[in-house]
């Protein structure tokens, strides 16, 4: 991390999306509960940090990604950018500047992508619409810059061409130009290469990385896949149920996950490795609940193949278990009774690193 | 570990299969001269990017290539029985009982107005001429095999999670105790920890009831945890076929060794972006010689001009000019 402060932060962060009652509920004035799509996330990414949010399907990472976005509005906790409070700004001009420091990548390029529009309107459409050029000569220059950056070469012969002439790797890079034209600091990438062929994927994450190398930006990389995660962030957090279960860095995370349900997801994610390289831990059974209805105490405790009473009842806290390293899991409180603190459970690869 | 030569009796044997699609009048080899024999038991992983042939490839066997595509030459061998592939009518009696398919959208291929326990009973009515009844019974013991409770078999696929209507599709195909289960993609819309469960029930059942399988996938980490043996293919050609084991830890071709490469592995500890580079090769336009040279670091003259064939090589095969067995008078060249 180069820079100490922080670019954003998220505090306490909620998204709770009503569910629509019937009419008897509406009658009685009864509420018909929320899907709690986010509960609670705290996280921050400095100037020029990678950092990547992983879970599964309904965990609420795209939320999280949408909310920094200023595409969904929370409704609790604080979303700070430099400090200053963003969470009820509102209105086309008055986020204008945010706009252009903060940007998203979208992972369905056929759909972010407007297929009536050649590459030079889609990439010039966010210059035009923050009012960042004066004139043509300066907007194809920036259109130009932003479509060698990413990887578009030579940029010229893109211009006129529309998405159906372009192949999925192709596409991706000319959102991703769309988003780098108004030259933000921070990107929000949600699931950017998942649609991809294998052999695209790492060309895409190259010019990821590029960018934060050359223009020191920002990134948060939302995925699913954890390997994927260890490859390109500093740090990794993982999303269950709308809250972070675990935060640390990509080495950490990876070789030492303290959270139960992180080891299961490490240990469920198919790699070529030699079978010890797995943690102890049973298989999880059943699947993700939903998120209209968060199991009480520790939202992970019913499938957790670790937890005790105290999990059934209070929620954990976000607890040190390392530098830099939070687990919210009340294991390291348990004296390490089964525990994942114990050093049995240490990968084989461990050393590798 | 599995036997790759095809000199013993296999259950399936492909040789030389070519697929022809008709767009717009214009005709588009999609597999090449496709060869290989699966036998009893044994999972194949078939791994290739979009466009590679892997899809045409299954379904070619399981007979069920779309209207605007042709068998351009070759043919398949089931038992030592040729297998009518182009002709729909002759080749449904061997579909569901002698090979089944299970698809990628669970959800697209059920019906959603039907219970799923009518939807898993149908194939032995109309297969196996049970009756109503003993078709349910039936049923509900292959619901309790794939780990669904019976008296959940009275839902609508709407009712289900993802994994557990993968779980109902598999129940499906193996209704009528086929022997190889062709697997297009099956848990690449599930999520990881419904993926893992998903894979350790197909290797379940292929020890439990000895099922073949050929896994269609583009991740050549689920293949790595769920075969024994694995077919690398590109542009419509397996360039790449040997064990699990001996691909990953040596693989071949270069097109191989780049896709393993390119795959994230913490376990490496190698934590360097590696990408592949160039793009997929357009089938409309065909790069000449090997079609995988423009993109490959290895290339020398003859890669441009000669198509390289697929021979023995050690337990395995491989397509590439860098990697001709000696015997037949070439020199060996490493790269």
């Amino acid at each position: 991390m180069p820079d100490t402060s922080d670019i954003l932060s998220l505090e306490s962060l909620k998204v709770h999306f009503p569910i629509q009652g019937g009419l008897f509920d509406r009658v009685l004035g009864r509420s018909a509960g929320a899907v709690r799509a986010a509960d609670g996330v705290d996280l921050n990414i400095g100037r020029g940090e990678i950092v990547a949010l992983v879970g599964e399907s309904g965990s609420g990472k795209t939320t999280v990604g949408r909310v920094i976005t200023k595409l969904a509005q929370p409704t609790g906790g604080r979303l700070l950018f430099e400090g200053r409070d963003m969470t009820s700004a509102k209105g086309f001009s008055a986020l204008r500047p945010y706009r252009r420091r903060v940007q998203m990548i979208f992972q369905d390029a056929y759909q972010a992508l407007n297929p009536r529009h050649t590459v030079f309107d889609s990439v010039a459409e966010p210059l035009r619409s923050l009012r960042l050029v004066k004139n043509h000569a300066q907007l194809t220059e920036r259109v130009s810059e932003a479509l060698s950056a990413a990887g578009l070469n030579p940029p010229g012969d893109f211009f006129a061409r529309f998405p159906h002439e372009l192949s999925g790797g192709q596409r991706q890079r000319v959102v991703i130009a769309g988003a780098l034209a108004v030259k933000p600091e921070l990107i929000v990438a949600d699931e950017p290469v998942s649609m991809l062929d294998v052999s695209i994927r790492a060309q895409i994450l190259q010019v990821l990385v590029d960018l934060r190398a050359k223009h020191n930006m920002a990134l948060l990389f939302i995925t699913h896949d954890l390997p994927l995660a260890w490859l390109i962030a500093d740090r990794i957090a993982v999303l269950y149920l709308g809250r972070l279960v675990e935060i640390g860095s990509a080495d950490d995370i990876t070789f030492n996950p303290r959270h139960p349900y992180t080891v299961a997801l490490r240990n469920a994610t198919p790699q070529i490795r030699s079978d010890a390289s797995r943690f102890e831990l049973p298989a999880l059974q059943g699947e993700v609940p939903s998120a209209a209805r968060v199991p009480k105490g520790c939202r992970f405790h019913p499938r957790c193949p670790l937890a005790f009473d105290r999990c059934k009842e209070e929620e954990p806290p976000a607890i040190e278990v390392g530098p830099q390293h939070m687990s919210a899991c009340w294991l390291p409180t348990s004296g390490a009774k089964a525990g994942l603190s114990t050093p049995n459970l240490k990968s084989a690869d461990h050393g590798s690193v | 570990m599995t036997n790759l030569s095809q000199d013993k009796a296999s259950l399936l044997e492909v040789d030389g299969l070519s697929v022809e699609y008709r767009l717009k009048g214009v005709s588009l080899r999609a597999i090449d001269r496709v060869s290989f024999a699966l036998q009893a038991g044994e999972a194949v992983g078939l791994v290739g990017e979009s466009g590679s042939g892997k899809t045409t490839t299954a379904m070619a066997i399981a007979g069920l290539l779309s209207p605007n595509a042709r068998v351009s030459g070759g043919q398949v061998r089931y038992r030592g029985n040729l297998l009518p592939i182009d002709n729909d009518a002759a080749m449904r009696p061997h579909r569901w009982t002698e090979t089944s398919v299970v698809f990628q959208g669970a959800m697209n291929a059920l019906n959603p107005v039907h219970r799923i326990i009518k939807q898993i009973a149908e194939p032995c009515i109309l297969k196996l001429g049970m009756s109503r009844a003993e078709a349910t019974a039936r049923a509900r013991e292959l619901l309790e095999l794939v780990g669904i409770p019976t008296d959940r078999g009275t839902a609508y696929p709407h009712e289900l999670s993802g994994g557990m209507r993968q779980r109902v599709m598999i129940a499906m195909a193996l209704a009528c105790r086929p022997s190889i289960i062709i697997g297009d993609e099956p848990t690449t819309a599930l999520d990881v920890i419904t993926q893992a469960q998903i894979l350790k029930l197909l290797g379940k059942l292929r020890s439990q009831l000895n099922l073949a399988l050929i896994l269609i996938t583009h991740d050549l980490s689920v293949v790595a945890e769920s075969c024994d043996r694995v077919m690398i293919m590109y542009a419509g050609r397996i360039v790449e076929d040997g064990t699990v084991a001996e691909i990953f830890a040596k693989p071949k071709h270069p097109y191989t060794r780049l896709l393993i490469e390119s795959i994230p592995n913490p376990a490496s500890g190698i934590r360097i972006i590696r990408p592949i580079p160039g793009d997929p090769p357009n089938l409309m336009n065909r790069p000449s010689g090997c079609a995988f040279h423009p993109r490959c670091p290895s290339a020398t003259g003859v890669c441009t001009t000669e198509v390289p064939s697929l021979e023995k090589f050690g337990w395995g095969r491989v397509a590439c000019h860098l990697h001709r067995s000696s015997q037949e008078g070439r020199v060996a060249v490493h790269a």
